[in-house]
């Protein structure tokens, strides 16, 4: 299958072939691969990407992929309203 | 190793200063940074881009800067784009005090070529319609204002540097500067020990530690500042929408997403960026109250990075008389990422000995010696 017709990212539209491209330009970590492909970023929060993105960083870089390190996680663990925030403060009190 | 200069710190500011000095033909640069490309302030700020400030160095800082962003992309020669939108900044006042104190700032702006301008409420609606005009009192707008991506405009600035010659150690740690008879003769880092008799300081959140490495007290401290992201929609806003009475700013960026961020009065001086409960609560009554139809997006992240406060609010970027060879880029008060064009060419032109593009007097250190420095910058979210 071509590679520009394999998505890592669904959030984002990143293919393997992106992907690809910055690893051969030297971007070899996940956290800088975020910064430029938005990798991780999304509603999903890297479920989707993540382990595609470390199993292809583990090829590329000829390292086990339990050595290879993980994006950061963020709160939300899923997508809120901010009206919802709104309302939830006023129950508090 | 030897250098001719080492620069810590590879945010904004670090690689703009080697950019500079690079293209004016230094060689031998060599810059530190103890995390990955963007892991710090710069990566974690708010990506917009002011002019509109209330005093005049910031002003000109900034307005300066906006013309090299203008050009970036080709300057830079950058494959990817750096999303400079200039929709504007409508700084929106919600009280008497704001209305006088922002027509004054405009006064000042378009003494400085700034092309701002105060608006009435329906005026600002006109702009941003989902705006709640019941707390609006005035707006003043600046049309080239606007939005950049701050980890693109890094890596632009990064790989302009690296072609010209600069090199980069990411995720090394700068432990000790040696000083020898009020001399740098050395900094060590995890890996490395650099012969180099010039550090640059642009450790943003970290700024102070590093002074303190070679017994230099910078009068800054940090200072967690926490944003949120929400999902992408189709555009429905141009400007940054920033506060200073109701604490928030707010813009829509290219990709769709809302970031917002506000300032915790009680926040503890300090490293920490952790992310809070307290701040997705407050965050998300405020823009509900400012602009309520943001209220049915969902947030998808929230994190938190480090302002560098200086006693002014405005940056230093100097050397330092009681230690030759020592310059300073810190202290940008949460806003070093829209300075950095000026930051870089500024210091530039200071470590060379060069005629400096700007009167830097007022951005020297040494204006904190005296207790009654004139100006204090108010417009800070």
């Amino acid at each position: 299958m071509n590679k520009k017709d394999v998505i890592i990212c669904r959030c984002e539209d990143v293919t393997l072939e992106d992907l690809h491209n910055l690893l051969e330009e030297g971007y070899t970590s996940f956290e800088e691969i975020k910064r430029i492909l938005r990798v991780g970023m999304g509603p999903c929060q890297g479920n989707t990407c993540g382990q595609l993105v470390q199993r292809e960083l583990a090829k590329f870089t000829n390292t086990p992929i339990n050595e290879i390190p993980t994006h950061k996680v963020r709160p939300l663990i899923t997508g809120v309203k901010l009206k919802a925030i709104v309302e939830a403060t006023k129950n508090e009190s | 190793m030897k250098a001719n200069i080492v620069i810590v710190g590879a945010g904004i500011s670090g690689v703009a200063i080697a950019y500079n000095l690079a293209k004016k033909g230094v060689k031998e640069i060599v810059v530190f940074d103890d995390n990955y490309l963007s892991g710090g302030a710069t990566g974690r700020c708010g990506a917009g881009i002011r002019q509109q400030w209330g005093t005049k160095n910031n002003c000109i800082l900034a307005k300066k800067s906006v013309e090299f962003f203008e050009t970036a992309q080709e300057e830079l020669g950058y494959p990817r784009d750096i999303e400079f939108k200039q929709e504007g900044y409508l700084v929106v006042a919600t009280t008497k005090e704001e209305d006088i104190q922002f027509a004054k700032n405009v006064i000042l702006q378009n003494s400085l070529g700034i092309p701002a301008k105060v608006l009435t409420p329906e005026e600002a609606q006109g702009i941003v319609p989902h705006l709640n005009l019941d707390i609006v009192t005035s707006a003043t707008f600046c049309p080239t204002d606007g939005h950049l991506n701050p980890f693109k405009v890094t890596d632009a600035y990064y790989l302009a540097a690296k072609r010209l010659g600069v090199k980069f150690f990411y995720e090394e740690k700068v432990k000790e500067i040696i000083v020898k008879n009020k001399k740098i003769v050395k900094v060590v880092t995890d890996n490395y020990e650099v012969i180099t008799n010039k550090v640059v300081n642009a450790a943003g959140g970290y700024a102070k530690e590093v002074g303190d490495m070679v017994g230099i007290d910078i009068p800054v401290y940090s200072e967690n500042h926490e944003i949120l992201v929400t999902e992408p929609i189709e555009k429905i806003q141009g400007p940054m929408v920033i506060s200073f009475s109701k604490n928030i700013y707010c813009q829509q960026v290219p990709h769709g997403s809302f970031i917002m961020g506000r300032s915790d009065p009680d926040m503890p001086k300090g490293h920490n960026t952790d992310s809070s409960w307290h701040f997705l609560d407050e965050m998300a009554k405020t823009v509900v109250e400012i602009l309520p139809p943001i209220g049915d997006l969902r947030v998808i992240r929230q994190w938190g990075g480090l302002y560098n406060l200086s006693p002014d609010r405005q940056p230093i970027i100097s050397d330092v008389k009681e230690l030759p060879g020592f310059y300073l880029a810190c202290g940008f008060s949460g806003h070093g990422f829209m300075f950095a064009p000026m930051t870089g060419l500024l210091l530039s032109e200071i470590i060379l000995g060069e005629k400096t593009t700007l009167d830097t007097t007022d951005l020297h250190i040494d204006r904190f010696k005296n207790s009654d420095f004139k100006d204090y910058e108010k417009s800070v979210v």
